[in-house]
């Protein structure tokens, strides 16, 4: 099985909302769409299902254009972000519910039901009405009733984003395994870059209605292919300083000027945009090798075993996430340390050169 | 600003509540320093909602005190309390311009227009909406709504304290991390008594100098980041707070050593012999994973890129350990044996943390 776009596009009313975007799913793999709220996630995946028909492009589903066929017609399950279960039925029969429109045999659904049931950990649940139920156990009916009718291809829009961060840290780990199981193709869309991660299989970073990237969610990670890509899967934000290369010199913003050796050397005089990741910006200083930078403290904020200061380097606001529990005082100027096999290089317009030498090695 | 004391303070939904399990928030005494930043953390159905709304004055209390600045305001309305509220999703005037919507608060109560003007001003330049000043809310994207509900909160110096609940539900990460950042420096600036109800840890953690963990109706821990995660009280803490949470074993317990379904790790200081369901506590970032002979023997299950760091989530005889691994180091396929940092190791006695008596 597979699902493929062609140069599919929509707009309303004049407003561009997906552009023309290509991209080719199959079965068996779970795809995350990531990127932040109105970035086109929920548009693409209506385009997907069959909910809006795209003005230009085609939709091919296991090698027949489905473009026009209605998503009644197709082999769709979709999954919001609100718990949606027919609250007058039982779970039971909430989970049944898309298989009787089938008309699949009693036993049929009998032992579907259950073993949907089963994976979602809803076995003992089966005779309540969904709203005697936790929040995350109408979500997992939800789930249930995606999964039950094996579905070809199924999408979940935000699917843990009205749960307990504790449910939701349980799920995400569950979620995974059970599609493995399944065989499906999965499109599941989120604005969190740690979700993505966690999920695995592939990430398409979304952005202003276009895919920016689409490949295996660890070198999507890793090996941004724009600036914008590399912003969207940071959390927090990657963070960026101008510099420029001329002969053997890099110049940064802040005036400093430090020799162009290592994965520098080989750049052509320009200018470029330098970005790095808020993990491996340090306090101390690692490696030999490790470019010192002086900026003001604005902000820090203590997780217990993580500090996040919040700086501002010569106008640019960076964040630095730094191992350990640091107290520091606010306002006061810090030297803070990054050692260069961290850095990503981007031209001006934000296309990538180079990606981060550890990157290669990751 | 004003410190906001609890006096006995409980409440059941219930109108007559026959045993404990009948209160949503269970007795509690408490001062809430003035200008201080807390955090009510815990699982939807905690109880932390409730007690909010308590201070609020959207509820009174089944039985106890509230006291703002030692005056009784315990059956007082929500109007009399003079505090600021934001809630989870925006409330705003959509007929309103952003100006008059942050300008509200200070009109209502006729401060000076020139004073209105500036704050209203300094305000949009905190939360960024000064370039949609004079729109309509109408229209207005989710998150700049609940931008704007922010921002109207904080508009009064004046009040005796600001209340959160959830602010933060519907806003992108990105901007979380700006808001968030910005109601830190603006409570570092001005030193308002804050009370932030959330179910996600980093928020809390983040936001608060005191976190208070509830669980149950109860309150579990109160302490700073760094307590609640070098030495949780209880094992829901440890469960809570921290991603994954902490990994707890059953285990016997001597002196400094416990005896983990046959193999002997060290603890690191005295525990005496403990009574009661023993466990041992050790959070991921306190685990080591290695090959040879020494630690409890593990089998990897899962290995999950968390981008700056792996998480591994091993097996050992039917109890999950996870083991958090730094970005870029090996995990070589002879590594079967998890060793504990003693440094992070706690020991518990049916649920709650035994002190140690000493190395």
């Amino acid at each position: 099985m597979s699902l493929i776009l062609e140069g599919v596009s929509k707009s309303v009313n004049g407003q561009p909302h997906i552009h023309a975007t290509d991209l080719e799913l199959r079965s068996g793999t779970m795809n995350v769409l990531l990127g932040p709220t109105s970035s086109g996630k929920t548009s693409l995946m209506r385009l997907m299902a069959g909910l809006d028909v795209p003005n230009t492009g085609k939709v091919i589903w296991d090698g027949t254009d489905v473009t026009g066929v209605r998503v009644q017609d197709r082999g769709v399950a979709m999954v919001y972000q609100q718990f949606i279960n027919y609250p007058s039925m039982t779970v039971y029969e909430n989970i049944a519910s898309p298989m009787r429109l089938l008309g699949q045999s009693k036993e049929q659904i009998d032992a579907a039901v259950k073993e949907s049931a089963m994976l979602m950990k809803l076995s003992e649940f089966l005779d309540r009405k969904p709203l005697e139920l936790s929040g995350g156990q109408q979500q997992r009916c939800a789930l249930a009733r995606a999964l039950v009718k094996g579905a070809g291809l199924v999408l979940l829009d935000e699917p843990l984003a009205n749960l307990d961060y504790k449910l939701r840290e349980e799920l995400r780990a569950e979620i995974p395994k059970i599609f493995e199981a399944a065989g499906s193709i999965f499109v599941y869309a989120t604005t969190e870059p740690e979700e993505a991660l966690l999920l695995g299989g592939n990430t398409a970073t979304m952005w202003e209605g276009r895919i920016t990237q689409f490949g295996l969610t660890p070198i999507v990670y890793r090996q941004p292919v724009d600036a914008t890509t590399a912003r969207v899967f940071s959390d927090p934000p990657m963070n960026f300083l101008k510099v420029r290369k001329q002969g053997e010199q890099l110049t940064f913003a802040d005036g400093q000027v430090v020799p162009a050796t290592g994965a520098f050397a080989g750049l052509a005089d320009n200018s470029y945009l330098a970005g790095f990741r808020p993990n491996h910006l340090k306090l101390d200083k690692q490696t030999p090798a490790s470019f010192e930078f002086s900026a003001k403290l604005h902000v820090t904020e203590i997780t217990g075993s993580e500090t996040f200061v919040h700086l501002d380097h010569h106008g640019d606001n960076w964040v630095g996430l730094i191992h350990g529990v640091k107290n520091l005082t606010i306002g006061s100027t810090v030297d803070v340390y990054l050692d260069p096999k961290y850095i990503y290089i981007f031209a001006e317009d934000g296309t990538s050169i180079a990606p981060a030498p550890y990157a290669n090695a990751a | 600003m004003a410190k906001i004391t609890l006096e006995n303070l409980a409440h059941s939904y219930s109108a007559n509540p026959s045993g404990e399990s009948d209160y949503a928030l269970k007795e509690l005494n408490h001062d809430w320093v003035d200008g201080e930043a807390y955090a009510l953390l815990g699982s939807s159905g905690c109880g932390k909602s409730t007690l909010l709304n308590l201070i609020s004055g959207l509820l009174h209390p089944s039985q106890g005190r509230i006291l703002f600045d030692d005056k009784d305001v315990t059956m007082a309305p929500t109007t009399q309390r003079n505090i600021a509220q934001v809630f989870q999703f925006p409330v705003v005037y959509d007929t309103m311009t952003v100006r008059d919507n942050l300008a509200f608060p200070l009109r209502n109560r006729g401060a000076d227009p020139n004073y209105i003007k500036d704050r209203v001003q300094q305000i949009a330049a905190m939360i960024g909406m000064e370039a949609t000043l004079d729109r309509k809310a109408r229209g207005l994207t989710a998150d700049a709504k609940q931008k704007i509900s922010l921002g109207r909160g904080m508009v009064r110096e004046d009040v005796n304290a600001l209340l959160f609940d959830e602010p933060l539900t519907v806003i992108d990460p990105h901007m979380k991390w700006e808001l968030r950042t910005q109601l830190k420096s603006l409570h570092h600036e001005f030193g308002h008594t804050m009370i932030y109800v959330t179910h996600d840890q980093t928020e809390a953690l983040t936001f608060a100098d005191k976190v208070v963990v509830m669980y149950d109706g109860r309150v579990v821990q109160m302490g700073t980041p760094q307590q609640l995660f070098e030495t949780p009280e209880h094992t829901f803490v440890g469960y809570f707070i921290g991603s994954p949470g902490m990994n707890v074993l059953a285990a016997e317990v001597s002196g400094n050593m416990a005896m983990i379904s046959g193999t002997q790790i060290p603890l690191g200081q005295q525990y005496g012999t403990p009574a009661g369901k023993v466990e041992v506590g050790v959070r991921p970032e306190f685990t080591l994973l290695r090959s040879g002979d020494e630690g409890l023997p593990v089998t990897i299950k899962r290995v999950e890129d968390v981008g700056r760091h792996k998480i591994v989530r091993t097996d050992f005889q039917g109890t999950e350990i996870n083991i958090i691994v730094a970005e870029g180091e090996n995990i070589a396929p002879d590594m079967n044996r998890v060793v504990f940092d003693t440094a992070g190791v706690n020991v518990y006695s049916d649920s709650w943390r035994v002190a140690p008596q000493g190395v």
